[in-house]
């Protein structure tokens, strides 16, 4: 073993309550640190996947995030003109060329897209109302866009297409009027058109608002009640890749000047809460660390002040400053590693724990809180504990090395 | 002869309002193998001049040739370097690492040189240690040692490196005359092998065992006797 090492070791062994305490403030820091991250990362992940599933990667709607340069200000380029609340000479909105569009979407690659028309709809049933959101759809390319063929518990998409007059609704709803597959709901549209629709499929998400606010007419029945022949006023698209939504998004955009979301700015105040979240739960896992510092910077100043003699005598004999530092430096090193890799182990032990608990407010009652462990974690956390542990040791280790050896020396004659 | 260790118009003087003289304008000359005794009042600067003589504090003027070789322009590295290959140092307390055991301890010095295998490290330190009568103390840890025992550990570790020069401070500070007696016949026997021996000491009786005695009053050379030619 070499000969700093050596000493380091038994400058612990000699001081081991102190240096047991710093190391468990170690595994601690590091424990939290991987058990909290995973279980952070475990429920966004979920939430994540639970999103980029049940909604299209990127939507198209008929808003144009900047309205068409003015004449005002084609006039007067140089001039500060400022034009406000613009608003579209065409009095029917909606996306114009969707067929065009949808077109060019269709041959591009790693997408697919699907037409919607978005209206409202009144479903009345036994001389009751419900008000809905109804969504005139293509059955076929809805299939390969969204969930929504997943999601069905009866009935199909096929039969969707196959009934003009076909609804499909979710099961929520229909439990709630009473209503099952192949009976007729009037639908009444905000221009007064109504329609005896069908239902011919049962849906369910899981996500309440859309399980009793929403349903699924053909495109051209909604087209009709709407009054909007040949309208959409959204196109859903599904990448194959979702990691390129963010630019595909941009690309769409620039090219047919409607307004593309891609599902992170849908979503950005939930990505914003998960980024809040990850700040303050490193930040807390950082201060555990950063007390952990303290214990190893404690034991470590302690020995370098029992130890002034040892420290004297072996610079007298010709042991270097590099030689003091690294003795103690070690020190901190062996805390610091001996702590992480026990944390590993609560670690490990504390992710199996939480992967048990329920899942608070979970419809399944058996889906347990979700951990997503990843070798990331367990660097990203075994890196920063070093660097606390070593950081800790270097500012008593120099103290140590700078002592007058001759005089503890003469101290001690 | 190229003195082994020389000093030349050595003074350390520690500044300050009123500065203090620890030692002033000493010249002196250690043959090899020689046997000196420091000797002097308290006070009078023998540890000081010893500290200076062994590269351990560096003067204020003047100089220490190491075998011919100026000593004060080198760095603290390479003064350390020189002191691990060519001196020992025992100082009168012993000074051994509490944690380590005695074979342990006479081995650092050699672990930190590293021109010995482990297992030659180990021969030579048992054989130091042997010729000290130490050899049963081996495993023994320092705190489980008697004052005697101690310091002949530390005479062991001083020797660990086959140094030139043994520079001691009253080594014989904390032991009875008979275990004190002892340490000095060990020390001319280190001299008889061929090394410089410098000893700081106040015993009289002990001084007379030596070849050369020097003696310092207020930081300044008063004696200088030569008590039997070798
Ligand atoms: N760091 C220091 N600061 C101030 N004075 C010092 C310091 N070191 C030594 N002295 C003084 O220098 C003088 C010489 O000290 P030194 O230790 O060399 O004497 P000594 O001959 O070894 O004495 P003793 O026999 O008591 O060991 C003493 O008067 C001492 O008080
Ligand atoms: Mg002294």
């Amino acid at each position: 073993m070499p000969l700093a090492l050596d000493i380091a070791r038994a400058h612990l062994l000699g001081r081991r309550r102190q240096s047991l305490v710093a190391i468990l403030g170690v595994t601690l820091g590091v424990a939290f640190f991987i058990a909290m991250s995973a279980m952070m990362h475990g429920f966004q992940n979920y939430f994540r996947t639970q999103i980029v599933d049940s909604n299209p990667h990127i939507m198209i709607t008929d808003e144009i995030r900047r309205p068409a340069r003015q004449p005002l200000a084609l006039l007067h380029p140089e001039a500060a003109v400022s034009v406000a609340r613009v608003l579209p000479r065409d009095p029917v909105r909606g996306i114009a060329n969707a067929g065009a569009i949808l077109d060019a979407l269709g041959r591009m690659r790693g997408l697919a897209a699907a037409p919607t028309l978005r209206g409202q709809l009144i479903l009345r049933r036994a001389g009751r109302d419900y008000a809905v959101a109804a969504l005139g759809i293509d059955p076929v390319l809805e299939a390969r866009v969204t969930q929504l063929a997943g999601n069905l518990v009866a009935g199909s998409l096929d039969a969707l297409t196959r009934q003009s007059n076909g609804v499909i609704i979710g099961r929520a709803l229909a439990a709630k009027m009473g209503a099952g597959l192949g009976d007729t709901i009037t639908g009444v549209a905000t221009t007064g058109a109504s329609a005896a629709l069908r239902v011919v499929g049962l849906f369910s998400t899981g996500i309440e608002t859309q399980d009793l606010g929403q349903v699924y007419l053909q495109l051209a029945r909604e087209q009709a009640l709407e009054n909007r022949p040949l309208v959409v006023n959204e196109i859903d698209i599904r990448l194959d890749d979702i990691t390129r939504s963010v630019a595909m998004a941009k690309e769409i955009e620039g090219r047919f000047g409607f307004k593309a979301a891609p599902w992170e700015e849908t979503y950005s105040r939930i990505l914003a809460v998960f980024l809040l979240q990850n700040i303050i739960m490193t930040t807390v896992t950082g201060a555990i660390l950063v007390v952990a510092g303290f214990g190893i910077f404690n034991v470590i100043s302690t020995v370098v002040l029992e130890k002034a003699r040892d420290i004297a005598i072996m610079r007298s004999i010709g042991l270097s400053r590099r030689v003091i530092v690294r003795i103690f430096v070690i020190e901190g090193a062996l805390v610091g590693s001996v702590g992480t890799m026990l944390g590993w182990l609560v670690a490990m032990a504390m992710a199996a724990g939480i992967a048990r608990i329920p899942a608070p407010g979970a419809t399944d009652p058996n889906e347990t809180m979700r951990v997503a462990q990843s070798l990331d974690l367990y660097v990203v956390a075994s890196l920063i504990a070093m660097a606390a542990a070593v950081g800790a040791a270097w500012l008593p280790a120099r103290r140590a090395a700078r002592t007058d050896p001759l005089a503890v020396i003469r101290g001690a004659t | 002869m190229i003195a082994a260790i020389a000093a030349r118009g050595l003074s350390r003087i520690l500044p300050g309002p009123v500065p203090t003289v620890l030692v002033e304008e000493i010249d002196l000359d250690f043959a090899p193998g020689s046997f000196t005794a420091i000797t002097g009042p308290s006070g009078s600067g023998k540890s000081s001049l010893l500290y200076l003589l062994g590269l351990l504090d560096r003067p204020s003027a003047g100089e220490v040739l190491v075998e011919g070789a100026p000593t004060s322009q080198l760095d603290d590295d390479t003064r350390g370097d020189l002191r691990l290959e060519r001196f020992g140092f025992v100082f009168q307390f012993h000074f051994l690492l509490p944690e380590f055991s005695v074979l342990d301890n006479v081995m650092l010095p050699m672990r930190e040189l590293g021109q010995l295998s482990s297992a030659e490290m180990r021969a030579r330190g048992e054989e130091l240690l042997a010729s000290l009568d130490m050899a049963e103390m081996a495993r023994k840890l320092p705190g489980q040692l008697s004052g005697g025992q101690r310091q002949r550990t530390a005479i062991a570790r001083a020797l660990a490196n086959d140094p030139r020069f043994i520079l001691a401070d009253e080594p014989t500070g904390a032991l009875d005359t008979r275990n004190g007696r002892a340490v000095f016949a060990i020390l001319r026997r280190l001299a008889e092998e061929g090394r410089t021996v410098i000893v700081v000491t106040h015993d009289e009786a002990l001084a007379a065992l030596t070849d050369r005695r020097i003696q310092l009053i207020d930081g300044r050379l008063a004696a200088d006797a030569r008590l039997q030619e070798r």
